[in-house]
C-alpha cells in the first residue's frame, strides 16, 4: 500500500452470489486528486463507492481512506469523508434549508463556517430562494441538487459522489463543477461517478471500469491520445444512415452518432483518409456536408474500449402506427 | 392537413401561488420527436403530465390524439404510452411478470399478447432473460424494458420523461436508436432531456424557463439564434481560466467545455485582445484559441440567462 495516498484499493472485490460485481480493483487516489470512474451500467461504480465508504464490506481485499482500512475499521473511515449516494436520504418533510442544517448537525459543522458555505452551496444550486420550501415539493432535479449541498455542507477529507450530476440541468451542471473544482483546490479529494464523459474530462485522473476490472486508467488527455486509428466526424444529411454505411465500411473500426454527427474511428493500417470516407458515403446516397479529422473525446475513448456494453438491440425495433388509430371522431 | 398528434394552448399549471406551466403553447406533427428542454423545475415533467392526464390544468387547454386532456382519461391513456424518470416497472417482479402486468392494464390478450411479448423481449435485447428479476438488470436494459412496456399497447403517441438519466453513453444511443425506429414508424415522441447530444436528435425543441416557453425551432433554427461569438481556448487549468475570464471586459459568459473553455463573448476582435491578456495577468498560460460554432449547450445556456437566469420560479 503506497504511503501518502488518500485512498488506496488493494485488490477490492465484492461479489453477489455468482456474480463479481467488483473484481480486485488496486489503485491508489492522490490527496487533493478529484478522481473520476467511468464504465457502463453494471460495471460495478456504485458498488465500489459503497465499499469505499464504508457501508458495504469487500469479499476480498481490502481498501484504505487515509491509512485507515474499511475492513478492518470502517466505523472509522465514515466520519472522514461524505458519500453521497444514488439514493440519498432527504427529508421530504422538512423545507431545503432544514435539510442542510440537518446534515450540518450531524456532521457537527462550525456554527461559523455555515453562512458562507451555506451561500456558496446556494449559488451553484439556485435554492436560496426555495430555502422555505419542502424537499418533497421540489422537482426531481432540483432533490437532487439538494442532496449535494447536504453532502457538500460539511468539508470532508474525501468526497465520494455516486452519479451527482443525475437529472440536473446543464446550468446547474457547469456550476456544481466549479464548486468540486474550488473544493479540490482547497484540499479535498474527491471520487465521482458519472455518465456524461464531458464530466469526465475534467478529473486529473479517470478509471474506466468494465465487468468490475479497470481496463484503463490515465489523466484524461492520456487516455484521449491512446486512442488507436485516425478519428473523422462526419456531418450528413442523413446522420444515422451515414452511421449504418460507415460502420459496415471496411477499416472503419467504429461508427457512431453523436450529437449531430457520425464520429468515424478508421483503423490505424487502413489506407482511408476524409475523402475515401466522402466518397464511399456518397456512393451510397447520403449527401455529405463535411468530413474533418477530429481529436478524441473521452466519449470515444469509451466507446472504442468498453466491450461488451448491454445486449444488442434486437428484432424489428419499430411497429407502424395505424391511420386508424387516431380517434375516429374527436368526440 | 391533417390534425396534429399534440396541441397545448395556453396550458396552465398552479400549485398554490406557485404557477409552475404559464400559458404553454405549441403542437406537435404526427411521427415528429420533439424535445422539452430546461433548467430543473422549468415545468416541463408538470407539462407532460398535464398531456398525459396525471395532472389537471388550471387554465388552457390540450389535445392529444384527438382526446381532450381534461376530459376522459382512459381513453386519452388508451391512445399514448408514457415512460416517467422512475421508469415505472415493478423491480421484485421478473421480466416477463413485468410485460404480462402491463399487457393486463392496457388489455393486450392473446395472440396479440404473445405477439408483443415476442417483440418487447427482441427490441429490448431481453430474450433468454425473462426469469431475471428486473431490480438485477443493468439501469440500461431497465431503460428499454420500461420502453417496451410504455409501447406494448402500439400507441401512436408516447412521452418520455428524462428516459436516459444516469445511463452510459452506448446505451443511451441503442435507446434512442429504437425511438428513431419509432418514430420511422409513425410514433410522435414527446421527450424531456438533460443530454444536449439527445436534443440534437429531435426535429423541434421547445426550451422552457420559469413555466414558460422562451425558445422553439430545430436544432438549426436554436443554434442560429445565438448570435454572439464563441470563442474556445485551450488550457492546462479550465477552472482556473473560468474564474479569470468571468466578470473580463467583453465576455459574457466562460465556462468549461470537456477539458477547453468556451469564452462567449461581445465581439471577436476585442474578445481576441482581451482574453491572452486577462489570463496573463492572472499567470495562465494560452493555448490556442478560436472560433466555433455554437453547440445547443452553449445556446441553451444563453437563452436561459438571457429570459431572467435559471434560478426558477
Amino acid at each position: 500500500m503506497a504511503t501518502g495516498a488518500a485512498v488506496s484499493l488493494a485488490g477490492l472485490t465484492r461479489r453477489f452470489g455468482d456474480l463479481v460485481a467488483v473484481d480486485g480493483l488496486t489503485f491508489d487516489v492522490r490527496p487533493g486528486e478529484l478522481f473520476g470512474i467511468v464504465g457502463p451500467d453494471g460495471a460495478g461504480k456504485t458498488t465500489t463507492l459503497r465499499m469505499l465508504a464504508g457501508v458495504l464490506p469487500p469479499s476480498a481485499g481490502d481498501a484504505t481512506i487515509a491509512g485507515v482500512s474499511v475492513v478492518r475499521d470502517p466505523e472509522a473511515v465514515k466520519p472522514r469523508l461524505a458519500y453521497m449516494s444514488q439514493r440519498f436520504g432527504l427529508y421530504e418533510d422538512l423545507t431545503v434549508r432544514e435539510n442542510i442544517e440537518f446534515y450540518a448537525d450531524l456532521y457537527r459543522v462550525p456554527a461559523d463556517v455555515r453562512p458562507a458555505r451555506l451561500q456558496r452551496l446556494y449559488r451553484f444550486s439556485n435554492l436560496g430562494e426555495f430555502e422555505n420550501r419542502l424537499a418533497g415539493a421540489l422537482s426531481g432535479g432540483m432533490k437532487q441538487k439538494l442532496s449535494l449541498c447536504c453532502a457538500l455542507i460539511h468539508q470532508p477529507e474525501l468526497l465520494l459522489l455516486d452519479e451527482p450530476t443525475f437529472g440536473v440541468d446543464p446550468i446547474s451542471r457547469r456550476d456544481l463543477w466549479l464548486i468540486l473544482h474550488e473544493m479540490v483546490a482547497e484540499g479535498v479529494t474527491a471520487i465521482v461517478t458519472t455518465s456524461y464523459l464531458d464530466e469526465a474530462e475534467r478529473c486529473d485522473r479517470v478509471a474506466l471500469l468494465d465487468h468490475g476490472r479497470v481496463i484503463a486508467l490515465d489523466s484524461p488527455a492520456r487516455l484521449q491520445a491512446s486512442l488507436p486509428g485516425r478519428l473523422f466526424a462526419v456531418r450528413a444529411g442523413e446522420p444515422r444512415r451515414a452511421r449504418d454505411v460507415l460502420a459496415a465500411f471496411p477499416g472503419v473500426r467504429i461508427a457512431t452518432l453523436s450529437g449531430e454527427s457520425v464520429r468515424a474511428l478508421v483503423a490505424e493500417d487502413a489506407a482511408l483518409d476524409a475523402d475515401a470516407l466522402r466518397a464511399s458515403l456518397e456512393e451510397a446516397g447520403v449527401s455529405v456536408h463535411s468530413v474533418d479529422v477530429a481529436d478524441a473525446t473521452l466519449e470515444d475513448v469509451f466507446i472504442a474500449r468498453v466491450a461488451n456494453p448491454s445486449p444488442p438491440v434486437g428484432g424489428q425495433a419499430s411497429y407502424q402506427v395505424a391511420p386508424s388509430s387516431q380517434p375516429e371522431d374527436a368526440r | 392537413m391533417s390534425e396534429p398528434a399534440v396541441v397545448a394552448r395556453d396550458l396552465t399549471r398552479a400549485f398554490g401561488s406557485f404557477v409552475a406551466v404559464d400559458r404553454v403553447t405549441f403542437s406537435v406533427a404526427a411521427g415528429e420527436v420533439y424535445g422539452f428542454l430546461g433548467p430543473n423545475g422549468a415545468g416541463k415533467t408538470t407539462t407532460i403530465r398535464m398531456l398525459t392526464g396525471l395532472l389537471r390544468p388550471s387554465a388552457g387547454e390540450g389535445r392529444v390524439a384527438g382526446v381532450d386532456i381534461a376530459g376522459d382519461t382512459t381513453e386519452l391513456r388508451r391512445r399514448i404510452g408514457y415512460m416517467s424518470q422512475k421508469f415505472s416497472l415493478y423491480t421484485d417482479l421478473t421480466v416477463a411478470e413485468n410485460i404480462e402486468l402491463f399487457a393486463g392494464l392496457y388489455g393486450v390478450h392473446g395472440a396479440r399478447f404473445r405477439a408483443r411479448r415476442a417483440w418487447v423481449l427482441a427490441m429490448a435485447g431481453l430474450e433468454g432473460q425473462e426469469r431475471r428479476l428486473v431490480a438485477d438488470l443493468p439501469l440500461g436494459w431497465k431503460q428499454r424494458l420500461a420502453l417496451g412496456c410504455a409501447v406494448l399497447h402500439e400507441p401512436p403517441i408516447l412521452f418520455l420523461d428524462e428516459p436516459t438519466s444516469g445511463v452510459d453513453p452506448l446505451a443511451r444511443r441503442a435507446f434512442w436508436d429504437l425511438i428513431d425506429a419509432l418514430a420511422a414508424g409513425g410514433t410522435t415522441v414527446l421527450v424531456s432531456t438533460h443530454y444536449m447530444e439527445e436534443a440534437e436528435y429531435c426535429h423541434r425543441l421547445l426550451l422552457m424557463n420559469r413555466g414558460r416557453v422562451i425558445a422553439e425551432g430545430t436544432p438549426v433554427e436554436l443554434r442560429a439564434r445565438m448570435t454572439e461569438p464563441i470563442l474556445e481556448v485551450e488550457t492546462d487549468d479550465a477552472p482556473r481560466t473560468v474564474e479569470a475570464l468571468t466578470g473580463a471586459p467583453g465576455v459574457i459568459e466562460a465556462a468549461m467545455f470537456g477539458r477547453a473553455v468556451h469564452v462567449v463573448v461581445r465581439d471577436e476582435a476585442e474578445a481576441r485582445a482581451v482574453i491572452p491578456a486577462v489570463l496573463a495577468k492572472h499567470g495562465r498560460a494560452i493555448g490556442a484559441m478560436r472560433r466555433v460554432p455554437p453547440s445547443l449547450e452553449d445556446v441553451f445556456v444563453s437563452l436561459v440567462r438571457r429570459e431572467g437566469g435559471a434560478a426558477v420560479g
